[in-house]
């Protein structure tokens, strides 16, 4: 079920996730939270279909559905200024990890977490500084020149505030990926795309065990792209 | 190196197109039956020996799909789940037939036929082991999903194929926090698999 947050959270209560019971819950902002995370809306899975089979260019073209759900937002492209085709989705995706790196490592400093969190924590922060260096290689490997390294800004408050920002981060880092594979070119960019892909997303179900009222598969069973548009103006405020 | 990470020689001759995926497909279908039988290959070999459309690549997901819910939803049910695990099956179950759905209507509106569902026989009796298999099996389907992501032709089914195998990663990286496995088993990069690299482990659960 998609939306069953409060009734997930109530089944958790008495019953954590062993790693969890090493956080302090917090309630603050939870609400507005959820609704932040929530609103990219649980692609019905009707519209996936519709979405997936609408535009197939391989297969025989079947008459169009007769309603028309607009397709998962996706193929917009990113700014040329990160540059063209592969090099392009590659840019934007080093900017983000970029931005991830340095967050894991503001809160890995911040030694916010200990134990089995702990070690989780900086398990993803060195995940994401391979990302970094892979991504990076990638680019110079295509002929391309590396996007500069942004400098990060980040609230590091309460361990749950983190944990929340953190749930945040990486849904939306795999929400970025997923709006980008249609739009890469290389089979082997595409196939390390989704290799980069599926690890936000075990790290965004990792961490929403961490935060009250997160969800595993927060838009239910099928996962929702984002735009470069909306990844980007997202992480605005993150970077200085 | 991101491409060396990801080394995969199946993958390296995509460029080709057709014949080579037809190949990769076809063989892999074969060396399964050769291990466990044609029956347990059966919805592989069926897709493979024609595989040169991205249906042949939806019906093998969508006997993953079959299997993972079969798993979740009848399974489950007969090794005494309590509590957060009972909790994630059911949710999984549920979304995991939503696959099945939607790639039985995707099959259809692309023109094919989708596979029969198989039977399946999980040979787990408690929590313990079921939760342990559930690790393997959604790890399993993250694999296969990367595999043959690169390999479907329409842009269309590879979003629609990534909508689902980020969901496997998210109930992949759950169960391993259950069991006290690890969420990310194969560190920042997720492991592509090919056909009879998925057929191995799936194929023994496999019936007919």
């Amino acid at each position: 079920m998609p939306n069953d947050l409060e009734e997930r959270e109530d089944e958790l209560a008495p019953q954590t996730r062993g790693i969890v019971e090493e956080l302090v819950r917090d309630d603050v902002g939870r609400k507005k939270f959820l609704k932040a995370v929530g609103t990219a809306g649980a692609a019905s899975f009707g519209a996936f279909v519709l979405a997936a089979c609408g535009s197939s260019s391989t297969t025989t073209k079947t008459k169009p559905p007769a309603t028309t759900t607009a397709p998962p937002a996706a193929a917009a492209s990113v700014p040329a200024s990160f540059g063209a085709g592969d090099i392009g989705i590659l840019n934007y995706a080093l900017t983000l990890e970029y931005l991830e790196d340095q967050f894991y490592a503001k809160v890995i400093a911040a030694k916010l977490f200990t134990g089995a969190v702990g070690s989780l924590v900086s398990e993803f922060g060195a995940q994401e500084a391979e990302h970094v260096a892979a991504i990076h290689a990638t680019v110079l490997k295509l002929g391309g020149t590396p996007a500069a390294k942004p400098t990060g800004k980040f609230p590091i408050g309460s361990a749950a505030d983190v944990a929340k920002l953190a749930y945040t981060v990486e849904n939306l880092g795999a929400s970025a990926y997923l709006g980008q594979a249609g739009s890469i070119s290389s089979p082997t960019v595409l196939a390390a795309a989704l290799a980069i892909h599926t690890v936000e997303a075990r790290h965004a179900a990792t961490l929403a065990t961490l935060v009250p009222g997160g969800h595993v598969t927060p838009t239910g069973a099928f996962a929702n792209p984002a735009t470069a548009a909306t990844v980007l103006a997202a992480v605005k405020p993150f970077i200085a | 190196m991101i491409t060396e990470r990801l080394a995969n020689p199946e993958l390296a001759e995509l460029e080709v197109g057709g014949v080579t995926r037809a190949s990769f497909l076809v063989r892999g279908a074969v060396a399964a039956a050769a291990v466990y039988g044609t029956a347990a290959a059966a919805p592989f070999v069926s897709s493979a020996l024609g595989a040169t459309s991205d249906i042949d690549i939806l019906n093998f997901a969508l006997t993953l799909e079959y299997l993972e819910t079969d798993f979740y939803q009848v399974k489950a049910k007969t090794v005494g789940l309590t509590g957060l695990a009972k909790h994630d099956a059911a949710n999984f179950g549920m979304e995991e037939a939503a696959h099945v759905a939607a790639l039985t209507q995707a099959i259809k509106s692309s023109g094919g036929t989708p596979v029969p569902k198989p039977t399946f026989s999980f040979p787990v009796a408690s929590a313990a082991s079921f939760l342990s298999l559930a690790y393997v099996v959604e790890n399993l389907g993250v694999s296969a999903y990367n595999g043959a992501g690169p390999l479907l032709k329409s842009k269309a089914l590879l979003a629609a194929a990534g909508s689902i195998v980020q969901v496997e990663a998210r109930h992949a990286a759950a169960i391993g926090l259950l069991i006290g496995k690890s969420p990310t088993p194969t560190g920042g990069f997720d492991t592509p698999k090919n056909m009879a690299q998925v057929l191995a482990v799936a194929g023994p659960l496999i019936k007919k």
